[in-house]
């Protein structure tokens, strides 16, 4: 009889593979953090001796957390995978930041508006995503093989029933599918997945002291120059950690001594606040995923 | 995220360690809204503390502002997520909610919509282990469980959690709880359910879900809860010993390693087992199980692993490997049960994509039998099957496949159809068993087989070829020569011979121009309606006039007419006159006769032109046979 991870795990892995088998043109979607991080081991699990048959795709911000960016540079190349980094050309002319523009502008820019460009540039008819059925409301009935039109858009009509084992791959010219192989696992099935077999995780995950400011009850790690310093701000030293990974101006962090990764998962455990709250992006309008969906966020 | 434990704060390792093992169950709560499904459902996270303090402070804002439980926490709310999209119109299928206890992980299904409720209640239990269905106490057992009932014992779940709910409405009577369990067994043996427990329960008020209620000290069983953790489902799968894995992927990183990566659906594996490739029938052994931790010894049903085998043979995506003894069926004539889930209706005879394990094949509808009324259970004669209908019908497939009855097998015995055009996973089947009879043709009349369908079905392109010659010439000669060769090619075909038509079809016709051209015409006719049957036709006939062999082609699309020039010279032809017919003409007896007086356009361009001064009947046969070969009509 196999364990719960043991079914997700393999449940995983045939749902890469089916994509493989079926699909010209896969990529991964590598964003670095913690389920990117499950993501990955389990598409070398799926393909092993062969290397995965697909490059990493990271839709960059410039505004993630200079650990996260060393991280990803190190992951790619000790697997010997192709990594590919677009940054939106617009967000560079235009300077789009979070403080002028808004987190929503920010992240429609760079994020939606790059992946978008991505996967049109490459010809990428596959993309495969970390997101998990647990995040939130509106993701629970999200489908494993998620159609998008030739415009990238989430069309609730072309959402097919997904019945058994059975995943249908085919697709008109210009659709893409964006494929989530963990939508059945959960928080702690990837802490737990992390935790049995050693995978290595961005080292923000684990608390240190860090410089933060105080903004709005939310406490922003200043990971460079940019940030800038409201009036009488002052950076100060914390012992924090991040229980989510994005753009740093625009990610919470947490007071924690927690540096081990059992102390993180039993800080989890015992501090019940769920996974997004620490993310500004959810805040911004009721509703706001199941509306960035349908204009092509992941 | 997870229920509270002391363990936790206490020795995380030790509470990581048992989590570990957890074994993980899906189920599937069946209901409509009104039975509190959604109450259940988040009872349940909330039982099971997998709610998040910022959830819990939603929760309770909104039970206070649209709750419908007089500001006390309305659970239904937890899980109707989905609310904004029902106003937005948007079609409401299967969310999947996730909990956990210390035994188990448990995913819930949970299919809300009443209009799509077949199609999205077979979506959701598909992948079921158990089925909770629900019953208001005030109301007992409704049509609508019935239905319930049915579509969870079609899609095969064995285990059934009869929840009668609401049962504080009743003043916990054990008598109407009697009553509804009694009315439902007489009813679920029926429909073949099994393994039926019944629990008497209030979602709301949280009787007998986690511990059992001081409301109902008259029941003895356990709570759903204590059910759900505990019940053992009988892995079947893996205890026959009946090993099935299709092949989803070959994996190939260098030449000296050929491994054949899938889901082990059904039994286990080892290495030096026998296993045999089906469809061919190939046999060899497992030589090791690669992972990237090293080999393994055993793989269990459930697993994706990677095998290597000891003999080079050609496997492919879509095989199955299985076990040499017990091997799948392997067939291309089934009977199936489909459940129709698009707007447009399953027509026979309509091709479509049929996706099975890992195999994707055209198939057909040939027969639909019965479509089921998902109420009453009674069968009904159908010529079609609408949204959310179910029928019992023939399926042909252009290829052969490996498969169990999905009775033993959900994975080599369910599949879904994928149509052609929108690419839309447009039903989901069921596999009984193998057709004998490989061609049912009562029904046909009725429905619309087109060409392309019967093509299909006979696996060959249709088409005519011609022979058009002088009387003597030798074409029938040819004709039969070269039917008995297609035939011999497993071909399907069909010769009309000019004489044979003339004493049936067209006996009225002499041998005037006009008759002439009439006689060539509904042979043409003739023709074409056994090419639209996806018939091979060979036309022997002198069809002395081009525009007549013009119109003959032209009856047909491009690429199903060949016409073969079968060239004899008159004197050669004269000199056979195997049937007389010559010297009758020279004496007078037959007149307007073909080369003598009256006319033998001969064609300026055929597709063959056989020289029967220097070509034997089986060079001939041979010559037009690699023609056809030449450009692909043959397949």
């Amino acid at each position: 009889m196999l364990t719960h991870l043991q079914r997700l795990e393999a449940e995983s892995i045939q749902i890469m593979r089916e994509v493989v088998a079926e699909c010209e043109h896969p990529v991964m979607l590598y964003s670095i953090g913690k389920d990117s991080a499950v993501m990955l081991h389990l598409a070398v699990k799926a393909f092993y001796p062969s290397k995965p048959p697909f490059p990493l795709l990271h839709v960059d911000t410039t505004w993630k957390f200079r650990e996260m960016i060393e991280f990803r540079d190190v992951m790619a190349k000790k697997l010997g995978l192709e990594l590919i980094v677009h940054i939106n050309p617009q967000g560079v002319e235009k300077n789009i930041n979070p403080f002028t523009h808004g987190s929503a502008i920010h992240t429609d820019i760079w994020k939606t508006e790059g992946l978008k460009q991505a996967l049109d540039k490459y010809g990428f008819d596959v993309a495969f995503g970390g997101a998990r059925r647990d995040e939130e409301k509106s993701r629970a009935k999200e489908r494993i093989f998620s159609i998008r039109s030739a415009q990238h858009r989430w069309d609730p009509k072309l959402q097919r029933p997904e019945l058994w084992r059975l995943y249908n791959a085919r697709k008109h010219k210009g659709e893409s599918i964006r494929v989530f192989p963990l939508s059945n696992w959960t928080e702690l099935d990837i802490w737990q997945y992390i935790y049995l077999n050693n995978i290595p995780i961005v080292p923000l995950y684990f608390a240190k002291e860090r410089p933060v400011v105080e903004r709005d009850g939310t406490l922003i790690m200043v990971d460079d120059e940019r940030l800038p310093m409201r009036e009488g701000e002052q950076p100060m030293m914390k012992s924090v950690r991040f229980r989510t990974l994005g753009c740093y101006p625009l990610t919470g962090a947490i007071e924690s001594e927690a540096n081990t990764l059992t102390a993180i998962i039993q800080e989890m455990l015992l501090t019940r606040t769920s996974e997004r709250q620490g993310r500004l992006i959810d805040h911004d309008s009721a509703g706001s995923m199941e509306k960035k969906k349908q204009e092509g966020y992941f | 995220m997870a229920h509270v434990s002391d363990l936790i704060a206490e020795d995380i390792e030790l509470y990581l360690k048992t989590h570990e093992n957890k074994s993980l169950l899906r189920f599937i709560t069946c209901g409509s809204v009104d039975d509190g499904k959604s109450t259940l459902i988040g009872r349940l996270l909330y039982e099971s503390k997998m709610l998040f303090e910022d959830q819990l402070t939603q929760l309770e804002f909104d039970s206070k502002k649209v709750g419908t439980q007089a500001g006390d926490l309305d659970f239904a709310l937890l899980v109707d997520g989905l609310t904004a999209e029902r106003e937005q119109g948007i079609t409401i299928d299967v969310a999947y909610r996730f909990f956990s206890t210390d035994k188990r992980k448990f995913i819930v299904a949970d299919t809300p919509g009443h209009e799509q409720y077949t199609r999205n209640m077979i979506t959701g239990a598909s992948t079921a282990d158990v089925a909770i269905i629900l019953i208001d106490a005030r109301k007992g057992v409704l049509t609508q469980t019935r239905r319930h009932s049915y579509l969870v014992s079609l899609i095969g779940i064995r285990y059934v959690v009869l929840a009668i709910n609401k049962l504080d409405m009743v003043g916990y009577s054990e008598a109407i709880y009697n009553q509804i369990d009694q009315d439902y067994r007489t009813f679920a043996k029926e429909v073949g359910l099994q393994n039926i427990v019944t629990i008497p329960m209030s979602a709301l008020k949280g009787d007998n879900i986690t511990e059992l209620s001081v409301n109902t000290p008259w029941y003895r069983g356990e709570t759903l809860m204590g059910y759900l953790e505990n019940v053992q489902i009988e892995d079947t799968a893996e205890k026959s010993g009946v090993f099935r894995m299709p092949v989803q992927w070959v994996n190939r990183p260098n030449l000296d390693f050929r491994g054949y990566s899938g889901l082990v659906v059904r039994g286990s594996v080892k290495p030096g087992d026998a296993i045999c490739v089906l469809p061919s029938g190939r046999e060899s052994r497992v030589a090791r199980i690669v992972t990237q931790e090293g080999d393994l010894e055993k793989a269990i049903s459930g697993q994706s692993i990677t095998l290597t085998l000891t003999d080079e043979i050609d496997i492919s995506r879509g095989d199955v490997l299985a076990t040499t003894d017990a091997p799948p069926g392997v067939a291309n004539q089934f009977e199936a049960t489909v459940v129709w889930m698009t707007d447009e209706a399953m027509l026979p005879g309509r091709p479509y994509l049929m996706k099975i394990g890992t195999k994707t094949v055209t198939a057909n509808v040939s027969t639909l039998k019965h479509k089921v009324n998902v109420n009453t259970l009674e069968h009904v004669a159908a010529a079609k099957l609408e949204l959310n209908e179910i029928g019992v019908c023939n399926l042909s497939t252009d290829q052969l496949i490996a498969f169990d009855p999905y009775s033993e097998d959900r994975d080599t015995g369910g599949f879904i159809l994928i149509d052609r055009l929108t690419n839309n996973t447009v039903g989901a089947g069921m596999l009984h068993s193998a057709l004998r009879q490989p061609h049912d043709n009562s029904q046909w009349q009725d429905f619309h087989v087109n060409k392309q369908a019967h093509a299909a079905l006979k696996g060959q392109k249709p088409f005519i070829i011609w022979f058009t010659g002088l009387s003597g010439s030798g074409k029938s000669t040819i004709a039969m020569l070269l039917e008995r060769k297609l035939y011999s090619l497993g071909k399907h075909t069909y010769l009309l011979d000019g004489d044979t038509i003339r004493h049936g079809l067209n006996k009225d016709l002499g041998f005037t121009d006009t008759d002439r051209i009439e006689n060539v015409r509904r042979t043409a006719e003739v023709a074409k309606l056994l090419v639209d049957a996806g018939q091979i036709v060979l036309v022997s006939l002198i069809s002395p006039f081009s525009a007549e062999r013009e119109m003959a082609r032209e009856l047909v699309a491009q690429g199903e007419f060949f016409e073969v020039f079968v060239d004899a010279p008159i004197r050669a032809a004269e000199e056979r006159d195997p049937k007389g017919l010559y010297k009758k003409a020279r004496s007078g007896e037959l007149k307007d006769f073909t080369g003598l007086d009256s006319p033998y356009e001969a064609p300026e361009n055929p597709e063959v032109r056989i020289d029967t001064t220097t070509q034997t009947p089986e060079q001939a046969v041979e010559h037009i046979i690699n023609y056809l070969l030449g450009i692909g009509a043959l397949g």
